[in-house]
């Protein structure tokens, strides 16, 4: 039994001048529970999205993490609360190395921060959370190698990884798979379903297999609104959203 | 690392004897390379490892001198008071031009540094009765502990050193890789839980303690001090120093700075046309150096150690 929602979104509206981006918008996730947003281009998902981790601030509404209202809180205050996020066009330190990377993730995870003094290499806890990661996830080969020397597919890899190096209570994960090949789509999909259970993850996905895959539970955008919310079989046999996927209004 | 370390023992002799091999004029100069390589080190901090561009530069070396002409001639306080006064004068207006001018980036950045600067410009060169106007303020002695060419060129020298470790292990520390993650991507670092804006500003202080300590140097080495101090040449220059010498290596600047230096002494010798001579280098290393002279070193040496 637990007390709290991981997240409660509440009537968040979202609007940009005159053009209203999310109209009364209401979700909860359960701890560790799986959801995964689906709607076509437009549909308000990235809005949602940025409106969780603090890249936009809601116009209407309230948004909560395990019972702490966040609302109003900036993105890395976000963070520092235990939600970590993707993007969905790769955002990484493209000019250090994939050690350097993790070396931030952690840093920020592990909130080193204004240390002035002594060097990086010095901060033995960091290191050795950035080396376990580098061997879980395999990128012991490319430890030393410049991000933007790296193929997409990696990149795409490293991307989760980053979100990861905390241990997140929230994971948010914004079209992990976008521009990946089939093969490339498969891994990152197996990746997401191996993370640990009690990890709360909600993710933006256009390929409803992998959204079916992973998903305890799927929610419906369109318009602004969430139009259709349940399970595997709901979302399939709802009229609504196969008249949105075939293209009918 | 035994490179390195043989390099920096090499350099560490070739400046140590400096003074009693070459003759005083060439120990001025090496003084003030000295004190501009500081200054570009300062504005690579920011503009190389933060990514925060700033043409404002020369506001933070110029209150610095400022500061230190007017108490020391004006007001005849010691320089144990002056010089202090003109590194907190730096720091304080860095936090100042933080406070307003990080709301912006890239070229608007640019603008509002640019334009900050101009507004203390505008005051030394408007408040005649304590800063000379443009006739600027003459008369100030060094300390009398450093009053020959000689004792002066090691304080600036052990001081310069100074800061190149602290600089160093700056960029080396937590800090300085956070700075690096903010200058290639601010939105990830908020999504890691860094407080971006804190970091800028702490850099832009950083920065302006450097950039003063430079001017204070500067202003006992010129023992005069002028409008010229602070104007957007002066920050130009300094941007060209680093640009030129590469940006983000902290070394390179320091050699942008050697070369504008000396080929300004050079070709102002030759010319007055300086300010020409300057714009055509510049040119020049954008488009056959554009990551600058240590990147040209570094292209050529790899090249060169290929099999």
């Amino acid at each position: 039994m637990t007390a709290y929602k991981a997240l409660d979104v509440q009537n968040v509206a979202k609007n940009f001048g005159g053009v209203r981006a999310l109209t009364d918008v209401t979700l909860a996730m359960a701890p560790g529970e799986r959801l995964v947003l689906l709607g076509p281009n437009g549909a308000g998902k990235t809005t949602l999205f940025h409106s969780i981790s603090g890249n936009i601030i809601a116009s209407a509404g309230r948004i909560s993490l395990f019972g702490q209202d966040i609302t109003q809180l900036a993105p890395d205050a976000r963070a520092r609360l235990g939600l970590a996020r993707t993007f969905q066009i790769t955002n990484l330190f493209r000019q250090l190395t994939v050690f350097q990377n993790l070396q931030l993730a952690v840093c920020g995870a592990q909130q080193v921060t204004f240390k002035f003094i002594r060097p990086m290499t010095q901060y033995a806890d960091v290191r050795e959370r950035a080396e376990a990661l580098l061997a879980e996830w395999n990128l012991v080969d490319v430890a030393d190698t410049i991000v933007q020397n790296l193929s997409y597919g990696e990149q795409r890899q490293i991307e989760v990884v980053m979100a990861l190096a905390g241990n997140p209570k929230i994971l948010l994960l914004d079209e992990p798979t976008s521009g990946l090949s089939p093969a490339e789509t498969h891994r990152v999909a197996a990746m997401v379903r191996a993370l640990p259970r009690d990890m709360t993850i909600l993710m933006i996905e256009h390929d409803m297999d992998v959204a079916f895959e992973i998903a305890d539970r799927i929610a419906v955008m369109h318009q602004g609104r969430i139009i259709a919310e349940g399970d595997e079989a709901t979302i399939r046999g709802n009229k609504q959203v196969s008249d949105i996927y075939l293209g009918v209004e | 690392m035994a490179r390195i370390l043989l390099f920096i023992a090499l350099a560490a002799v070739v400046f140590v004897a400096l003074p009693f091999v070459v003759p005083s004029y060439y120990v001025g100069l090496t003084t003030k390379i000295l004190i501009f390589a500081l200054f570009a080190m300062s504005l690579d901090l920011l503009i190389g490892y933060t990514g925060l561009a700033s043409l404002g530069h020369a506001a933070f070396f110029g209150i610095s001198a400022y500061t230190i002409a007017v108490l020391s001639v004006k007001l005849r306080m010691s320089e144990w008071i002056a010089f202090p006064a003109g590194l907190t004068m730096a720091i304080a207006l860095g936090a100042v031009f933080a406070l307003l001018a990080l709301r912006a980036r890239g070229s608007y950045l640019l603008m509002i540094t640019l334009a900050l600067a101009q507004v203390v410009w505008g005051i030394a060169f408007g408040w005649r009765t304590m800063t000379g106007g443009d006739d600027g303020l003459p008369g100030l002695r060094r300390p009398a502990f450093v009053s020959d060419e000689t004792s002066f060129y090691f304080l600036v020298l052990g001081l310069v050193a100074a800061s190149t470790v602290v600089l160093v292990a700056l960029i080396r520390s937590p800090f300085g890789l956070a700075l690096q993650g903010i200058r290639e991507s601010e939105s990830r670092m908020q999504a890691l839980g860094f407080n971006v804006w804190r970091h800028q500003f702490v850099a832009f202080v950083i920065a302006a303690a450097f950039a003063g300590l430079a001017g204070a140097l500067y202003v006992y080495y010129n023992r005069f001090v002028s409008p010229d101090f602070l104007h957007v040449v002066r920050s130009a220059e300094v941007l060209i120093m680093v640009i030129i010498g590469g940006v983000g290596t902290l070394l390179g600047p320091a050699i942008g700075a050697a070369a504008i230096i000396l080929l300004e002494d050079i070709i102002s010798s030759q010319t007055q046309h300086w300010l020409l001579a300057l714009g055509i280098i510049y040119v020049a290393t954008t488009l056959f150096a554009p990551r600058g002279l240590i990147g040209l070193y570094r292209e050529r040496f790899m090249a060169r150690r290929k099999p």
